[in-house]
């Protein structure tokens, strides 16, 4: 049999053969997450006809973006650089309309039984009041589903947008199982094909899907690319959905209302969903307070988490 | 010595252990034929599957997965104990273990071939599959799964060979007139095997690396596989204790493949002279024990989160313990965990036989009960008619659940002296509700926490906001049983389900011990 000394030989020979393998990658990307600054993103906008200086970008626990973006990701779309896209929907002017839904569906010809921008009704518990919790993706800094994907598929890209391609989606769905906040679709047949809608399949603008594969919001970046509102900040008749740039700290509306980021989540106790996740969305809220509209009927099963 | 053993005959016995080489009797051209049958129905549901996407499944976006990676836990799991039993029982030099060895190294290696099929078998997209190898990350779990488990089938491969080696070349021997095909397949496997004092020490010190290896090789294969899981925030899967948790059923539901092996080659091939009623009593031992731990890993699962009983995880222990789901868990309980274990420790109660005495457990009323027990079965299981104007049929709904569980306790004491006089039927009993349990409880495990993410299911398609697998998912499942049958049973006629060589070196190690076939007649119960 064996003797304890080539037993030994045997332990120390694979643990040595095992760890470089699964460590150098993952600790590479802990120390970039960590200790790397910022790049400087000085940024000059006209927000409310001033100009505005920034000079950093506060991250709690560093910059996840630039720590994905690190690993070459897929087809080199990193991004519009010195970007940081922010998403600002006021919970109190939404009044559950789903224009938002709409206008996202009609942009990207979204299959039927897909919402990329759900709207839900929420109810915090018995004694609150119901309110409408539009849910696009959150675009996490931290994201669960970039993590999972075996082949790049989804990444992170250095302005915040969590981007996707599905030409290159093995559809094997664990992107849908590790999002906490059920914002991916996967397409389970053949999706139709709808007047109107391009052939050519190109990531920025999402129009084209097929089958076996996931997909989601991805804060519309070819309309970003052109200056213009994502088609759901765009559609919405409240003007309730703020996009803007984190860098800049300026969100806008549909109504062309242009405000400080900063300001607005400060005096409007702005919040992410779920923080406690760790996931660092780059979609904020504003609590549904003083509401504008009606809030949903009550005797609907809305209260959140698990009960149905 | 070994050299001319080689020239010399077999013994009657090792002889007929060779008979089981042969081509079978009608009833194998079935078996194998029914097989065949069930394997290509699955394909034909498989292939539908790719033409018209996962669509024909019942997976939906909530419930992005289900059988098929149920089915991949099971089968996973299912391949654990060849591996590490035989290790394990090699390392200790255990003596029993060499007429079982082989049949439990070959279900890790049937098993392990089926459940790495399954997660392609799952994938939306098959045909992008190189993207594994052309766009992989090391980051992604599934990555890691893919490392692990060929690992594994490596080792468990050369695990499984290496010691066949020596057999391969008495089959070369053997069947020196035989068909061409089978005479070059031994002679190529047999590599050269002269059976020479350097080849066999050689033989020995891979097997002992070999045996040293698989050990953390199998028990990180399914803890990699339950990262699946434990990787993501879901409640219900976001545990720290899921690897550990999956290795102790992984080996319990294993251990008991490796009795329903055992008994049904015993039954088919008549190896009563090999696998003797003291394999299934101390395999049953092994049972009991691994029983007992999964049980501890089961209790720790969800007792913490039970006792906290927080927000988020109030949905699924609601649904698993007293909800939809509760039959299913129960079952895994009691019918795949707690009468299991009774069964195989009958040989130790004594005062089963007195029961007899008892005139309510006598065969006539113990019918009663089964009936009784099936009628209530299907009253609970059959759902609720939505035109359910029959008020005293619900009243009798109510009470169902209790009423099955009366009849059926009351059915499985009627049971038991029989069992007891049945010691190996109660062993097989026992390990295939261990198996139907496993399965069940990696659905449970599965399936309920996707029904209770973080944000509620709403505004889902209709009937997007349920999993009910459809039948090409029942077929492909059913196909992947087929086929680990199928490889197993061609495996056993291939090469001898029992070593030859090493059931005779513990033959020639204690020489004018009557029973030394594999087993120390003498040696104290485990």
């Amino acid at each position: 049999m064996l003797s304890r000394r080539s037993f030994l030989r045997i332990l120390t020979a694979g643990a040595a053969t095992a760890a470089p393998l699964g460590g150098g990658s993952l600790f590479r990307r802990w120390r970039l997450g960590r200790g790397r600054a910022v790049p400087a993103l000085v940024a000059a906008a006209e927000v409310d006809r001033t100009l505005v200086q920034l000079a950093d970008v506060p991250t709690k626990y560093g910059d996840g973006a630039v720590a994905y973006a690190a690993e070459p990701p897929h087809p080199a779309d990193v991004g519009v650089p010195g970007r940081r896209w922010v998403m600002v929907i006021d919970l109190a002017k939404c009044d559950g309309c789903r224009e938002c839904t709409r206008a996202c569906q009609a942009m990207h010809f979204i299959p039927a039984g897909q919402e990329w921008i759900r709207v839900y009704e929420m109810r915090d518990s018995e004694e609150a009041a119901p309110y409408w919790f539009p849910r696009p993706c959150l675009q996490c800094d931290n994201p669960p589903c970039v993590k999972v994907c075996p082949v790049s598929a989804t990444w992170k890209r250095e302005d915040g947008i969590v981007m996707q391609d599905t030409s290159r989606c093995i559809g094997c769905r664990f992107c849908i199982a590790a999002c906490p906040y059920q914002a991916r679709s996967f397409n389970w047949v053949t999706p139709p094909r709808v007047e109107g809608q391009p052939s050519a399949y190109d990531p920025q603008w999402n129009r084209v899907h097929f089958k076996g594969t996931t997909e989601k919001c991805t804060f519309c970046p070819a309309l970003i690319a052109e200056g213009k509102l994502p088609a759901c900040a765009a559609a919405c008749p409240m003007g309730a959905i703020y996009f803007g740039d984190q860098s800049e700290d300026a969100v806008t509306n549909s109504q062309g209302e242009t405000v400080r980021f900063s300001d607005v989540i400060k005096q409007g106790a702005g919040y992410r969903f779920q923080e406690e996740l760790g996931t660092e969305p780059r979609v904020y809220y504003l609590p549904p307070r003083k509401r504008l509209y009606p809030a949903p009927p009550e005797e609907q099963p809305a209260v959140t988490g698990a009960h149905p | 010595m070994i050299e001319r053993r080689r020239r010399s005959s077999f013994s009657d016995q090792e002889l007929h252990l060779l008979t089981s080489l042969q081509a079978g009797g009608p009833r194998y051209y079935v078996l194998v034929g029914g097989l065949v049958a069930i394997i290509l129905w699955g394909v034909i549901a498989y292939a539908v599957q790719f033409r018209y996407g996962l669509g024909v499944t019942g997976l939906r976006d909530n419930f992005m997965w289900g059988v098929y990676i149920t089915n991949f836990v099971f089968f996973i799991g299912v391949s654990h104990v060849g591996a590490l039993m035989s290790a394990i029982l090699r390392l200790t030099g255990a003596e029993w273990r060499r007429p079982i060895t082989r049949m439990a190294e070959a279900i890790t290696f049937a098993s392990l071939l089926m459940g790495a099929l399954m997660p392609f078998v799952d994938m939306g997209r098959p045909d992008r599959i190189l993207n594994l190898f052309l766009h992989g990350r090391l980051q992604s779990p599934i990555l890691w799964d893919i490392m692990s488990i060929t690992t594994y089938l490596a080792g468990s491969t050369l695990f499984l060979f290496v010691p066949m080696i020596p057999d391969i070349a008495l089959l070369r021997d053997h069947f020196a007139r035989g068909p061409a095909w089978r005479r070059r397949l031994y002679t190529v496997l047999a590599l050269g095997w002269r059976g020479t004092p350097g080849q066999r020490h050689r033989l020995e010190s891979i097997m002992g690396v070999l045996a040293v290896l698989i050990i953390p090789i199998a028990i990180s294969v399914h803890t990699v596989v339950s990262w699946i899981m434990a990787m993501t925030l879901r409640a219900g899967w976001n545990s720290t204790i899921f690897g550990p948790y999956f290795v102790s059923g992984a080996l319990f539901s294993g251990a008991a493949a490796v009795i329903t092996a055992m008994a049904g080659f015993r039954w088919a091939y008549r190896l009563q002279d090999y696998v003797t009623e003291r394999h299934f009593k101390r395999m049953g031992y092994l049972v009991i024990a691994l029983g007992l731990v999964y049980a501890y890993f089961t209790f720790n699962e969800y007792w913490t989160p039970l006792y906290k009983f927080a927000e988020a995880e109030r949905g699924y222990l609601a649904a698993v313990l007293s909800g939809p789901y509760a039959p299913l868990f129960w079952f895994t309980q009691i019918g795949g965990l707690l009468v299991p274990v009774l069964l195989l420790t009958l040989p130790t109660i004594h005062w089963v036989p007195r029961l007899r005495a008892v005139p309510l457990l006598h065969p006539r009323p113990a019918a009663a009960a089964l009936v009784a027990t099936a009628a209530l079965f299907v009253l609970t299981a059959v759902p609720r008619s939505p035109a359910a104007a029959l008020g005293d049929v619900d009243t009798l709904r109510a009470f169902a659940p209790w009423g099955l569980a009366a009849f059926s306790l009351w059915l499985f004491i009627a049971l038991l002296p029989g069992f007891r006089e049945r010691p190996i039927t109660a062993a097989v009993v026992a390990s295939l509700l261990i198996n139907i349990g496993a399965w069940v409880k990696r659905f449970v495990i599965i399936v309920p926490t996707l029904q209770y993410p973080f944000l509620p299911i709403q505004r889902a398609p209709a009937g997007w906001d349920i999993y009910r697998p459809t039948w090409v998912e029942w077929s492909i499942t059913a196909a992947a049983l087929a086929g680990f049958a199928l490889i197993y049973i061609l495996f056993s006629k291939l090469f001898p389900i029992v070593s030859i060589w090493e059931t005779r070196e513990t033959a020639e190690a204690a020489p004018g011990h009557e029973s030394a076939r594999g087993e120390v007649a003498h040696a104290p119960a485990p």
